[in-house]
């Protein structure tokens, strides 16, 4: 490998000093800032955080207890790094890919140190389909053949990163991962490939040119396509505190967002919620193709029992992950679960390295840091002679310490993103989920996007979507008035314009991710729904102005027909539609007096 | 024999600092020998060349420089496990002190434990009856999970933990189980409230106990709970029992770990606690589950007490980013005598939407129980209303969820500690509260449900 090629002198030292992940090692002086270093007889993964002199700070990855002075450390002269290749989709990886289902096999239900198992199985082959041929000229990033890894993704084999030249002999048939597949000619010598590359995750992998995202990443959840679009190469953020939803939410996203790959960084959090998602996916078959969703999902797992400096790690190894498909030229989604628990790893390692502390005690450069990570999302022109596209889009969950959204990590993360999607404990409580607070959330690709859903789903998108947003923002004022001085004091205007907001949050917004058909609702269903609130909202005011009894208007027996919509199959929508309407149509005639001749 | 130091430089509130040491290892556990020949217990917090800097598990009353003796045992904090344990009383270092035989130990386990790898883990998904309805019927309560008790001073949560040990059972089942009762500095009352309860059941022959009382060292308490966890996973992962662990009260804990790190001169996170102290509590927190291939579990019930009520705070914050929920007491239920004081909106179980439905509780309990938590939350909003503006601005519906409130919370959550619902009364109950609300206003209710269960009279 090319990016390594600078290093590997392995330097020799002994441990000094043992402060829980922390350990301080002298002899090191060859050894290079970030590289990945074993510690101890018990070969326990770590990696060089600081250099003074010859005494190296190391984060190490594993628990430490039972290290002492004395005991060997030893640099293998390469930084951090993941291994890409076929076998990554539909496994489960701990913060530094380790597949856990492999570590299992090794130490039982329980993980215990230094067990060394290689990331992408070695025993595992595949078929490889050559798209190149001997004598052709090809580039870094160019696509040598494929590997149909599971039904729905096709792995595409790429020149790496640094490899410029003519190949000079390719094979077609069943290899692993590691058997050299194409043999490169180049100005510096012959370049063996094989199906597996290595990338350090601390670096982003390389791209011809960034662009502005230009559609959105369908999810299927109301109030975020509806309301607070995320597009295909964005950012998003989901703070709130805990019971607000955020990890169904991000459940969600991960199920149902129009992704061709999706990555999943549980981050800190709850071992269960890890197992929930490995017993369900492979179950949830994904409405685009028919197949389960763990066919093209990737886990990354540092439940919060587990090594906290590895969980400083899982975020960098994840979006390597993400960004070494979205070479391929695919769109990618990654969730990270949850990046405070990152920033607070961070803040551990920082307090242990004695660091003069900013805010909170989280380190100065905690900001820097997570704009880093998000800034290596966007959609991208890729390397390679064929100019594909490929787009990252990155969703972070944000726990802030009682859900107060001031304090650093929610701040950091505020200045980066585009998306903020902010939930709200108070309507959690109400049992009102996904709990997206609607007048404090926004997004800044509402108005990028609009020409997207205008030509795609219907004209009249935007102009409905601004509606809705009015009638929940005039809500709020009219709210305030009624804990003033009571219901009664509203004009029957004002009384129509709280029930149809009412049943926009009721109706629309609400939407239950554990119901079969609700969980996932099409654009055009999203439409639909809009257009029958209003259409009760126009022409209820419609039958006011005529002289119907505001009572009479608030209870139409269509309005529960309204209500069940979202429970209507995507098949049967439109022919639902129609009959609500005209339902709606008689009920309001009957409402609105017969004049008397 | 191992090597002795008679080096001890410092002693510093929990802290001590030891020269010249050799061949030691972080986290080594020791002991110091006292000039009258009593030895404590210690562990390595850092190693640095021939200074080791040292945990106090115990007092560091009497510990002089010049004649006390350190010796490191080269291993870690362990505890000695055995089926013998059930029945006995320990205290928070693991001596018995019940006045009964040392525990012959059957092996030696590092209190530690080990992080459960989540691919091993089995999603928790079996319906525990508590028999108390603002638990069963709304934030239920299954097999594996950590479901913490926030609670404030002067709330009654040892009666509602102690109810649960009692009631809890999985219908249907006479798997083994076991109870671990951590206390860590609680009263001598309220420790010995919960030992009589599980006298009075006869659980008391299957329970565990590691007590640390308000008047026993503070350091003490960090190694409590992790005693008692390691006690219930040997039970439940070696022995196959389904063990039900109860730590009380965390706030006593967090305060210890706060005083350690506030002697090592850490930076300090919110409130002065350290920044490690969701790793800390997660690695307590996540050994509850279950896992493949083995019979037992591990359920938890830790409890806090909330400094101030105030839910924000570090611990129970940091707690309920961990737990899998949260049962919160309010202090206004209990002024208006609701026994348990359950407040059941901010009150959440994430596990129960695996735990209840056709085959586990009843088909329409999930419908029920969101129309239950949708109606009350409307009718405390009413409410609410009424005190700004009387009850003359209410409309004749908003009037109806107020009653609705009133009575849920008098019916439904307020049973007393003695009464032991089994979930198709708490779901009865529950649907002839509904049927307060006219049927139109049950939106979250399938028909056909609505149609078996719904109460149709006097509107």
């Amino acid at each position: 490998m090319v990016i390594e090629g600078n290093a590997n002198k392995v330097s020799k030292g002994i441990i000094k000093k043992v402060a829980g992940p922390l350990v301080i090692a002298e002899g090191m002086r060859d050894a290079n800032m970030f590289d990945v270093v074993r510690v101890s007889d018990q070969r326990l993964i770590g990696e060089i955080i600081e250099m003074h002199g010859d005494r190296a700070s190391i984060q190490v990855y594993e628990e430490t207890s039972g290290l002492g002075p004395g005991e060997p450390v030893e640099s293998t002269g390469v930084p951090m790094s993941v291994e890409l290749g076929p076998g990554l989709i539909g496994s489960i990886f701990d913060g530094i890919q380790r597949p856990l289902d492999d570590i299992m096999k090794v130490s039982g239900n329980n993980l215990k140190r230094g067990v060394e198992v290689p990331s992408l199985k070695r025993d595992l082959k595949w078929d490889f389909k050559p798209k190149k041929a001997v004598g052709d000229t090809v580039v870094e990033g160019d696509v040598l053949g494929t590997v149909a890894e599971t039904d729905i993704v096709t792995q595409k084999i790429m020149v790496p990163y640094g490899i410029n030249g003519k190949i000079k002999s390719i094979n077609s048939g069943s290899f692993t991962v590691e058997d050299v597949i194409a043999v490169v000619e180049t100005e510096t010598g012959d370049k063996e490939i094989t199906l597996m590359q290595k990338w350090p995750v601390r670096r982003g992998r390389p791209y011809k040119e960034k662009l502005s995202p230009d559609m959105p990443l369908v999810t299927g959840q109301r109030v975020i396509d509806t309301m607070f679009p995320i597009a295909k190469g964005g950012v998003a953020a989901v703070p709130g505190p805990f019971g607000s939803g955020k990890t169904v939410v991000q459940h969600q996203l991960a199920k149902w967002a129009e992704a061709d790959i999706v990555v999943y960084i549980g981050c800190g959090e709850r071992g269960n919620e890890m197992t929930d998602v490995l017993n369900e996916f492979p179950e949830l078959i994904d409405p685009k193709t028919g197949k389960s969703l763990m066919e093209r999902t990737v886990l990354i797992a540092n439940t919060s029992d587990m090594p906290v400096a590895a969980r400083e790690a899982s975020i960098y190894t994840g979006i390597t992950i993400a960004e070494y498909f979205r070479d391929m030229g695919y769109s990618v989604a990654l969730m990270a679960d949850s990046t405070s628990r990152w920033a607070e790893a961070l803040r551990e390692m920082s307090g242990r390295l004695e660091e003069m502390p900013g805010e909170e005690g989280y380190p100065a450069y905690l900001g820097s840091r997570l704009a880093q990570f998000y800034e290596r999302a966007g959609r991208v022109i890729t390397l390679g002679s064929e100019n594909t596209e490929g787009a990252l889009s990155v969703i972070g969950a944000v726990s802030p310490p009682g859900g107060d959204i001031s304090e650093p990590v929610s701040q950091a993360t505020l200045r980066i993103v585009k998306v903020f999607w902010g939930l709200d404990s108070g309507l959690a409580y109400k049992r009102h989920f996904p709990a997206i607070n609607w007048l404090t959330s926004y997004s800044l690709y509402t108005d990028t996007m609009a020409d997207w859903f205008n030509s795609t789903v219907d004209e009249s998108w935007m102009e409905l979507r601004h509606n809705i947003m009015r009638m929940l923002q005039d809500e709020a004022e009219l709210e305030e008035i009624v804990k003033l001085v009571g219901m009664d004091a509203l004009s029957a205007g004002d009384r129509l314009k709280l029930e149809a907001a009412r049943s926009i949050r009721e109706d629309f917004l609400h939407q239950d991710a554990f119901h079969e058909i609700d969980t996932y609702t099409p654009l055009h269903k999203q439409f639909l729904m809009m257009k029958l609130v209003m259409a009760y909202y126009n022409s209820s005011l419609e039958a006011l102005e005529k002289g119907a009894d505001i009572e009479k208007i608030v209870s139409l027996k269509s309005r529960e027909r309204i209500g069940r919509f979202k429970y209507t199959e995507t098949a049967k929508v439109d022919e639902e539609y129609k009959n609500i309407l005209t339902d709606l149509a008689s009920d309001i005639e009957n409402a609105i007096p017969k004049e008397e001749y | 024999m191992p090597k002795e130091y008679r080096t001890i430089e410092e002693v510093a509130g929990p802290l001590m600092l030891v020269k010249g040491v050799e061949n030691i290892s972080y986290d080594e556990l020791g002991e110091i020998e006292l000039a009258s020949g009593e030895t404590r217990r210690c562990k390595v917090l850092e190693i640095d060349g021939g200074n080791a800097l040292v945990q106090l598990f115990e007092s560091s009353t009497g510990i002089n420089l010049a004649s006390s003796k350190v010796r490191f045992l080269g291993r870690s904090m362990e505890l000695g496990v055995s089926d013998d344990m059930l029945g006995r009383v320990f205290d928070g270092l693991g001596n018995p002190i019940d006045n009964g035989p040392d525990i012959i130990p059957e092996k030696r386990l590092d209190i530690n434990g080990l992080p459960m790898n989540p691919a091993a883990r089995n999603y928790p998904q079996e319906f525990i009856q508590t028999g108390v309805s603002a638990i069963d019927g709304l934030n239920t309560l299954v097999r594996g999970q950590k479901l913490p008790i926030f609670s404030a001073s002067g709330l009654p949560h040892a009666q509602l933990a102690a109810q649960i040990a009692r009631q809890a059972k999985v219908r249907g089942t006479s798997e083994p189980f076991a109870v671990v009762f951590a206390a860590m500095g609680i009263t001598f009352e309220e420790s010995n409230f919960f030992i009589e309860s599980f006298k009075e059941t006869g659980a008391i022959d299957r329970t565990v106990m590691f007590v640390n009382l308000a008047n026993d060292p503070a350091i003490e308490r960090i190694s409590t709970p992790r005693m008692a966890l390691t006690a219930a996973e040997y039970l439940a992962f070696d022995k196959g029992m389904h063990v039900l662990v109860i730590l009380t009260d965390i706030t006593n804990y967090a305060d210890a770990l706060r005083e350690v790190s506030a002697a090592r001169k850490e930076v300090p996170g919110r409130r002065g606690y350290p920044g490690y102290m969701y790793t800390d509590l997660a690695t307590m927190y996540e050994r509850a589950g279950r896992q493949t291939g083995k019979n037992g579990s591990i359920t938890m019930i830790p409890i806090l007490t909330m400094p101030e009520d105030d839910k924000t705070h570090p611990i129970p914050d940091l707690t309920g980013y961990i737990t899998e929920g949260q049962i919160i007491l309010s202090r206004e239920l209990y002024r208006k005598n609701v026994m348990p004081p359950i407040d059941v909106l901010p009150s959440l179980s994430r596990l129960k939407d695996k735990g209840i439905g056709e085959g586990k509780t009843r088909a329409d309990h999930a419908n029920t129980m969101n129309q239950l938590f949708a109606a009350y939350a409307r009718g405390k909003d009413a409410k609410e209303l009424m005190v700004v503006l009387g009850e003359a601005a209410l409309t004749d519906m908003d009037k109806l969820y107020a009653k609705f409130a009133d009575e849920f919370e008098k019916v439904y959550v307020s049973q007393g500690y003695n009464t032991d619902r089994s979930i198709e009364e708490t779901l009865e109950i529950g649907w002839k509260l509904l049927s307060i609300l006219p049927r139109s206003e049950l939106k979250r209710i399938k028909d056909e449900y609505l149609d078996k269960y719904y109460i149709e009279d006097d509107k």
